[in-house]
């Protein structure tokens, strides 16, 4: 499966493909070239993400996380 | 298919199929690819337009407008509400679905091919000049070569990218949107509305926008700044719930929108960039559709012609070009956009109690921003530039 993968440094970004839109916002803001984005596929490219959170932050549906607690994800408020 | 063509635009948007038109028009053989399996759809847009821009490339047709525009509406953040009406129809509302597949019929017409579902991965570079494309067609990794490839790949172009040009955009220029089509609204069908404030979209603004009687376009963009801590999703679904509880929703769509100045560079070796991927968005309105037409004319002519004279240094003169033609008012867009950003919730209501109080026939558009910026003197000279000259 090639959807949920980055594990670059100590943290996962993970997109939810099920509930992505493939809106683009993410690959626009990323600076490593590290989203690959299909016409109805997503997934990050393991070996250029570096964490940076940019997607997590540009992602207008909350669908790219990271997924390890204690890390801050948005304060969403509904 | 032929295994070498002049031209090969990626993406199938206006920007790419304008671009794709004009190329073929002066007799380059273009190819154009899009990813998704339709041209035009799905519609990442709220769909409106200015006159103006749109004449300049297509005569309007009922078939593709859904509405046409007569009126701003600007909504405070305490709920007043000021008409600025502009006298005559200025811009229409598109089916954007209709309209770029007529535009892609155009560019074919013009001897264009178009080739959709077709994902580019790639660039061939040689000797540091690009010289075609990878892609995946049905599958299988493919490749086609060309003189000049024009990237319209969008907000998330990477086609840039691999050619070397710096396309990243800073998270906080990233307007970041969602919007719903939706049925069983009340809204005046010749007004673009505009609503303000920090509870309904703080650095950007939430929309309404009329689709044909009782339907309407309802979205908003916030920046990537204040993405990180409250999403254009939650935001839209407050919104949704106090302004139009009855609404029903049609379609919905995310989207961004690079709410930035041009690429500084938006040409190299071989490779152009047109539309959102060049980041030729007005970035006060985040309208795109006819800067990037004028993008993809300018690109597609000086491909065309870089081929006929079998020089391809013509397309160093796209930069300037597109700077004459747009790119040195979005420059001063840009300045406007920062400025209406840092607005407080009691300038806004200021702000519009004060349009309010003008007889109808003074308000402007450039009153808008005359009034709105007054205390930034430097900010007004540049008002005057756009909105006068």
């Amino acid at each position: 499966m090639q959807y949920r993968q980055a594990k670059t440094g100590k943290l996962l970004i993970d997109i939810l493909p099920n509930k992505c839109d493939f809106c683009g916002c993410c690959v626009g803001v990323c600076p490593e070239d590290a989203i690959e984005l299909k016409e109805a596929e997503i997934y990050i490219i393991d070996s250029r993400c570096t964490n940076c959170s940019k997607c997590i932050w540009a992602c207008p549906i909350e669908v790219i996380k990271f997924d390890k607690e204690g890390v801050p994800e948005k304060q969403v408020n509904k | 298919m032929k295994e070498e063509y002049d031209i090969i635009v990626v993406g199938a948007g206006p920007a790419g199929t304008i671009a794709a038109q004009y190329a073929a028009k002066e007799g380059s053989s273009v190819l154009v690819l899009e990813k998704d399996r339709d041209v035009g759809y799905p519609v990442r847009c709220a769909e409106a337009i200015n006159r103006e821009g749109l004449e300049a490339f297509i005569k309007p047709d009922p078939k593709w407008i859904n509405a046409e525009i007569t009126k701003f509406g600007f909504v405070a953040p305490n709920g007043k509400k000021v008409i600025i009406d502009l006298g005559k129809v200025e811009g229409y509302m598109l089916e954007r679905r209709i309209f770029d597949y007529e535009l892609a019929k155009i560019a074919s017409e013009a001897g264009a091919e178009i080739l959709t579902r077709t994902y580019v991965n790639g660039l061939i570079l040689e000797d540091g000049k690009v010289t075609g494309v990878k892609y995946e067609f049905r599958g299988q990794q493919m490749e086609v070569r060309a003189k000049i490839v024009i990237g319209a790949d969008g907000v998330e172009s990477r086609v840039g990218k691999w050619a070397g040009l710096e396309t990243c955009v800073d998270f906080r220029d990233m307007e970041c949107c969602f919007q719903v089509t939706a049925a069983n609204v009340q809204c005046d069908q010749d007004t673009l509305f505009f609503y303000f404030g920090k509870e309904v979209a703080p650095e950007g603004y939430f929309w309404v926008f009329p689709k044909g009687e009782g339907t309407a376009n309802i979205g908003l963009g916030v920046s990537g700044g204040i993405g990180k801590k409250r999403s254009a999703l939650s935001y839209l679904n407050s919104n949704l719930e106090k302004f139009f509880p009855t609404a029903n929703i049609l379609t919905q769509v995310a989207g961004g929108v690079p709410s930035v100045i041009t690429l500084e560079e938006i040409a190299a070796p071989g490779i152009m960039l047109v539309g959102d991927a060049a980041r030729q968005v007005n970035p006060l309105s985040g309208g795109g559709i006819s800067s990037g037409m004028i993008g993809g004319s300018i690109a597609g002519k000086l491909a065309a012609q870089s081929i006929k004279n079998n020089n391809l240094n013509y397309i160093k003169k796209y930069p300037k070009e597109w700077h004459k033609a747009r790119g040195k008012k979005h420059k001063i867009l840009d300045k406007l956009k920062d400025g209406i950003y840092s607005f407080t919730d009691e300038q806004f209501n200021k702000l519009i109690e004060s349009l309010i109080k003008l007889p109808s026939k003074k308000r402007t558009i450039g009153r808008f921003f005359i009034i709105a910026l007054a205390n930034k003197p430097s900010l007004l000279k540049e008002i005057v530039k756009v909105f006068v000259i």
